[in-house]
């Protein structure tokens, strides 16, 4: 495949590079005009909500594609920032601390990052299969913490009436401007993971998560790589969390049941877990699935064909729809090479 | 001298209390535990067979009448489920833990959804026989107690020894054990380790769906359980240590002490005693009490 290269800063030593496939620049372009061919309804619902639970699906692919760790709580800090959002910041209940949303933001999604942290240093100690258990249980533990305290948390009820602040005179939650706040956030989050993959950091991470007994031999520090790896996905699940709280204006316990935990684990298998477009991808496909099921079957079954979808995805493509594609492109490009 | 002794009843009850619920978890854990530490395998899909197992044992006690044929229907019908569940879907995927845990996480949101869809949301209350209804008076305290719940504490021994005995005195026990340490000798000494995978899941899964009929009547059932009884399997066996009937025991003792001494003392903040016991019996073992590696 071609790469266009655009090199940035000196060239030499130290320069930053940044490599866009031809198809990651039609795609951006696709995202920017997506919303003049769109009504409200799928640019915010469609459009907006894939982006976000698309960035939080890849702060699990960071850690389960690049460092062999699958958590269960990346929904868990996003919830965190969510909250955090609501107790520093302004909420229609006048519950939260009101301070203005450049201190609210910088320190939901610092906090949030702080407890993403927490979690890796609690569950760097499990490995493999542990891990996603360790770390289950710490995002329910949470959620029903959150539940029953009043004190901090405002239990089952949560908090509503939060919306991103007003700047530059643009009202952030209408649907235009909404849109391509999630897209910035979605297009920086995607560039900067794919950029973490070639780096020093991102390498020897990705080493640690194919033989760590070797790694530690060699003389790295497993474990304060992966407590790092915890800290980097958690920050891309913060931002994610805080304008997750802006689209759904509300938070509260049921944000970070089980069942959301274990969706962002569905978004980033069933899209596939090897690479970043797989997290956006299978939010996609979460989300129209989520919209559309009425139409297919009736209302009430949704979990139940997303659990189909998710278990046939798993049973057949362990690399989720772009596993599927790759053995497509493979099987195709085999076959046409006689008539060449 | 009369607070003294309303506190030291207080203390007493959650003791039983804890002890109870911890019958309970022990139930749902060692089955949970059994099979992780045979076939690595994490089903999560746990707490559904829990469930499933609650409602499918109702339905027979319904329509029989009789509290014990429920029982025997739901352990029966869920060591059935285990084995399809098994045979059809985790034999193929030996190995590959993740694959299988990913799996099983399907399987319970279907499973779920299905329970929602034939049972609806309504709780379910079991009618206990006469014989263990009412409370019963505990010389020398005084203190009243529900004959159920001591049933429950009884009956999780019961089953305990059981397990114990089968997995330290019969051959097939053997075999299950020899396969926790060491799969691969086991198999190359001529022992059929399908059959044993496939006796193992049965009796794990048997056990979660005895655990449903036996904890639906001591509490109900509604949906929601299946989450709240996997939850309570994962950190009883991260507290107790994988694959061990033992330390299945002990951490569901300390995990139900945990959460009615939480309740008791300090409602709000319940949970985080459970979460509490779980860090600190990780950052001192990381295996679990009786884990071995």
């Amino acid at each position: 495949m071609p790469l266009s290269q655009f090199e940035s800063g000196a060239a030499g030593k130290g320069a930053i590079r940044l490599e866009f496939a031809p198809w990651q620049l039609v795609l951006l372009l696709l995202l920017i005009v997506y919303p003049f061919g769109a009504n409200d309804f799928f640019i915010v619902q469609i459009g907006a909500q894939s982006l976000l639970l698309g960035t939080v699906a890849l702060s699990l692919m960071l850690l389960a594609g690049y460092g062999g760790i699958v958590s269960l709580s990346q929904m868990t800090v996003a919830g965190i920032a969510g909250y955090m959002v609501a107790i520093l910041g302004v909420d229609s209940y006048n519950l939260g601390l009101g301070w203005p949303w450049w201190v609210v933001v910088p320190g939901a999604i610092l906090i949030a990052t702080l407890a993403a942290t927490l979690i890796g240093m609690i569950s760097v100690r499990t490995e493999g299969i542990y891990t996603i258990m360790i770390t289950l249980a710490i995002g329910v533990a949470f959620y029903y913490f959150c539940n029953q305290n009043y004190a901090i948390f405002n239990g089952f009820t949560g908090f509503a009436g939060l919306k991103p602040p007003p700047l530059f005179g643009i009202d952030w939650r209408s649907p235009m401007p909404f849109y391509y706040l999630s897209m910035v956030v979605a297009v920086v989050a995607y560039a900067v993971v794919s950029y973490f993959e070639r780096t020093t950091f991102g390498l020897s991470l990705q080493a640690i998560r194919d033989n760590p007994r070797r790694m530690e031999a060699l003389g790295y520090n497993v474990t304060v790589h992966r407590v790092a790896a915890h800290a980097f996905a958690g920050l891309i699940a913060a931002i994610g969390g805080v304008m997750l709280v802006w689209y759904n204006g509300r938070i509260s316990p049921g944000t970070i049941n089980v069942g959301n935990l274990i969706n962002i684990l569905i978004i980033a298998v069933i899209g596939g877990i090897r690479k970043p477009i797989g997290a956006y991808l299978g939010a996609i496909v979460f989300v129209l699935i989520g919209n559309f099921a009425i139409d297919l079957i009736d209302r009430e079954r949704f979990n139940m064909l997303i659990g189909f979808c998710f278990l046939i995805i798993v049973l057949f493509s362990p690399d989720g729809l772009l596993g599927l594609w790759e053995k497509f492109k493979s099987m195709s490009r085999r076959e046409p090479k006689d008539e060449w | 001298m009369r607070e003294v002794l309303k506190s030291v009843k207080l203390f007493l009850l959650t003791v039983l209390n804890g002890l109870t619920l911890g019958a309970l978890y022990f139930l749902v854990a060692s089955g949970f535990s059994l099979v992780f530490g045979l076939m690595r395998n994490v089903n999560l899909a746990h707490g559904s067979l829990y469930l499933l197992g609650g409602y499918i044992g109702f339905d027979v006690a319904e329509s029989t009448g009789s509290w014990t044929l429920g029982v025997a229907a739901g352990f029966a019908s869920m060591a059935i489920l285990g084995v399809v569940l098994q045979v059809l879907i985790f034999r193929r995927m030996q190995g590959e833990d993740l694959r299988q845990t990913l799996v099983s996480i399907g399987i319970s949101i279907i499973l779920a959804d299905f329970m929602l869809w034939i049972w609806g949301g309504d709780s379910y209350q079991f009618i206990i026989p006469d014989a263990l209804f009412g409370a019963v008076t505990i010389p020398l305290l005084g203190l009243k107690y529900p004959a159920y719940k001591l049933f429950v504490l009884l009956s999780a021994v019961v089953i305990g020894i059981g397990l114990w005995l089968f997995l330290n005195r019969t051959r097939i026990g053997m075999m299950i054990r020899a396969g926790v340490d060491d799969r691969g000798m086991l198999q190359a000494s001529g022992i059929n380790v399908n059959l044993v995978f496939a006796i193992t899941f049965a009796l794990g899964a048997g056990l979660a769906g005895l655990a449903g009929v036996i904890g639906g009547s001591a509490l109900s059932l509604a949906p929601g359980e299946d989450l709240r009884y996997l939850l309570a399997s994962l950190v009883v066996v991260i507290v107790g240590g994988m694959g061990s009937v033992t330390g299945a025991a002990i951490g569901a003792a300390l995990i139900g002490l945990a959460d009615q001494f939480g309740l008791t003392y300090s409602p709000t903040y319940g949970v985080i005693y459970t979460f509490l016991v779980m860090v600190i019996v990780l950052a001192v073992r990381p295996t679990g009490i009786m884990g071995r590696k």
